[in-house]
């Protein structure tokens, strides 16, 4: 078994949001050696892939046994008053669909990392509504390509090849010659090279600029002392504007360098309104540029079961969204979390120090794949197999498109998903113990 | 970060911070030395890198998402759930400079 050679066809990359599912994978025994088609990003992800090391469980810092680790984690969430449960972008929706459910029974706040990357694009959306298209549209029909505030190159780089801005589609037949591609950001980044038009704006100025495209637009006069400090011209901008009104099919792919700066949402919403404006013209599109393998899956699990997409309370048994309230920074940062459950996420890692100091003061358990500041620090912590490569399940693209995942071997550890089963009946069990004990 | 984000690659890439080659020589500092970096929050001490020609402008520094970016955040999140992580205000000043064998 150690040493059989076999090949995996069109198995799916879960490292970043393009979610590629024609990559071929060469697996000998539980090591792939092979990653045809992958970029250098996926290949880091296949081919260093190893199982993690260490316990399956362990109960604050020593070894144990699922089943005593399951029961100690279920007493923590049940015993309670304001549970939180974040992270899900790194797993399969099987996973994220049983964890909406523990939430359900516990009265918890469930949040996923989208609230610390694209949720000001979730409350735009709300706001103004997804002006949207799937990334087999941009292919087969994008003439103008716009990246704002994203750096595919680095972050997505098969992005460009295999979606938008390279792949001959049924209307763009030649390619990228029958494509423009703009990049807006204020790093001159690894993208810029290959892009026809960069305009560099200056730090926090993503609204402003939004918005004067939204008056040119609209035909109103703009005069050169509007944009000052933005760090581009009025002719540049006009530029633009006939180019976005005269394309046959418009996209502007946003990253956090829109959602993560000042106006945040706002900025967002300037550019989703600019999008909808542009379609009295021609037809035009707003897509956020996703970053892990499964955020956009946690967003549609989260939304299907509760009408939101993160950021939701179902302490009162029915769900309430609140982002700024019931967004896990906000609930730790406030002291008001006592006890947490973390899924395929470092939050001990990336949040504020306020966050990470109270998460630290109370019991918490952790699923991941590897050792993180995170596990290493809860009360409870299970090691769990990897989604993609051992573990089998469903992903979203970051175009809302659901993929399959066909694993390469099977890990030693656990999936999520069993791991998060086991929980839900544990929890179950002694939900109806306490009611019955208190009848 | 699919290896470990103990993994030295990751901590290397995610514990500098760019600055571009003009502000270096305008400060006076030499890759590697070690800065201090203040937000209204916090302050961090650590090394700094020339990022390559023209990515950036004077007077904007680069700090790769992670543990050291997130400790100049502060907690409040204006109603949105993540406090602002780009695009926020920091003083920069030399600590020391690092010596090369
Ligand atoms: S672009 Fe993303 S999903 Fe595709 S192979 Fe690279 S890392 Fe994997």
């Amino acid at each position: 078994m150690q040493n059989e050679l076999k090949v995996v066809s069109n198995a799916t990359c879960t490292f970043c949001g393009c979610v590629c599912d024609d990559i071929e994978l060469t697996v000998e025994g539980n090591h792939i050696t092979k990653a045809k088609n992958a970029c250098v990003l996926g290949k880091a992800w296949f081919l260093n892939h190893q199982a993690g090391e260490g316990p399956v469980a362990r109960i604050r810092g020593k070894e144990a046994t699922v089943e005593e680790a399951v029961e100690e984690a279920a007493r923590i969430l049940v015993d309670a008053k304001f549970p939180i449960i974040y992270g899900l972008s790194d797993t399969t929706c099987e996973a994220q669909r049983v964890t909406v459910a523990i939430a359900d029974w516990v009265g918890a706040s469930i949040d996923t990392t989208t609230s610390v990357c694209h949720g000001p694009s979730g409350m735009a959306f709300q706001g103004v509504g997804e002006i949207t298209c799937s990334l087999g549209e941009v292919r087969n029909r994008a003439d103008l390509v716009i990246f704002w505030g994203s750096n595919p190159a680095e972050s997505h780089p098969r992005h460009w090849g295999r979606y938008s801005t390279m792949p001959k589609g049924l209307f763009v037949p030649n390619g990228r010659k029958d494509r423009t591609v703009v990049l807006v950001d204020v790093r001159r980044t690894k993208s810029a090279p290959a892009a026809d038009i960069f305009l560099q704006i200056k730090p926090r100025k993503d609204f402003e600029v939004l918005w004067m495209l939204r008056a040119l637009v609209k035909g109103l006069t703009i005069n050169e002392a509007d944009l000052i400090d933005t760090g581009v011209t009025l002719e540049q901008l006009q530029n633009l504007v006939d180019r976005m009104k005269a394309c046959k099919f418009g996209v502007l792919f946003f990253g956090m360098g829109l959602s993560m700066t000042r106006g945040k949402h706002l900025n967002v919403e300037a550019a989703l309104a600019l999008a909808r404006d542009l379609n009295a013209f021609t037809r035009f599109y707003a897509n956020p540029m996703r970053g892990h393998g499964n955020v956009t899956g946690a967003d549609n699990v989260v939304s299907w079961q509760t009408g939101y997409p993160f950021g939701v309370n179902l302490g009162r048994g029915y769900p309430r969204f609140n982002p700024g309230e019931f967004t896990t920074t906000d609930t730790l940062a406030r002291k008001e979390a006592d006890a947490a459950m973390i899924i395929a996420s470092d939050p001990m890692g990336n949040f504020s120090q306020a966050a990470r100091d109270h998460l630290a003061s109370i019991p918490y358990i952790a699923l991941d794949t590897k050792e993180t500041s995170t596990t290493r620090a809860a009360a409870v912590a299970f090691t769990t197999a990897t989604y993609g490569i051992n573990v089998p399940g469903t992903v979203y693209r970051m175009d809302d498109v659901p993929i399959p995942l066909r694993p390469a071997f099977e890990s030693p550890y656990p999936s999520d998903e069993k791991i998060l089963r086991a929980l839900e009946k544990k929890v179950l069990h002694l939900l109806k113990e306490k009611l019955q004990a208190s009848n | 970060m699919n290896e470990s984000k103990f993994s030295k690659e990751y901590l290397e890439e995610t514990g500098v911070v760019q600055i571009c080659p003009e502000d270096l020589t305008r400060l006076g500092l030499a890759a590697g030395d070690l800065v201090c970096i203040r937000s209204e929050q916090r302050s961090i001490e650590i090394p700094c890198v020339a990022a390559k020609e023209k990515e950036l402008p004077s007077g904007l520094l680069f700090m790769a998402y992670g543990d050291w970016s997130s400790r100049l955040m502060g907690s409040d999140t204006h109603g949105t759930g993540m406090p602002n992580s780009k695009g926020t205000d920091v003083y920069l000043s030399k600590v020391c400079a690092i010596k090369k064998d």
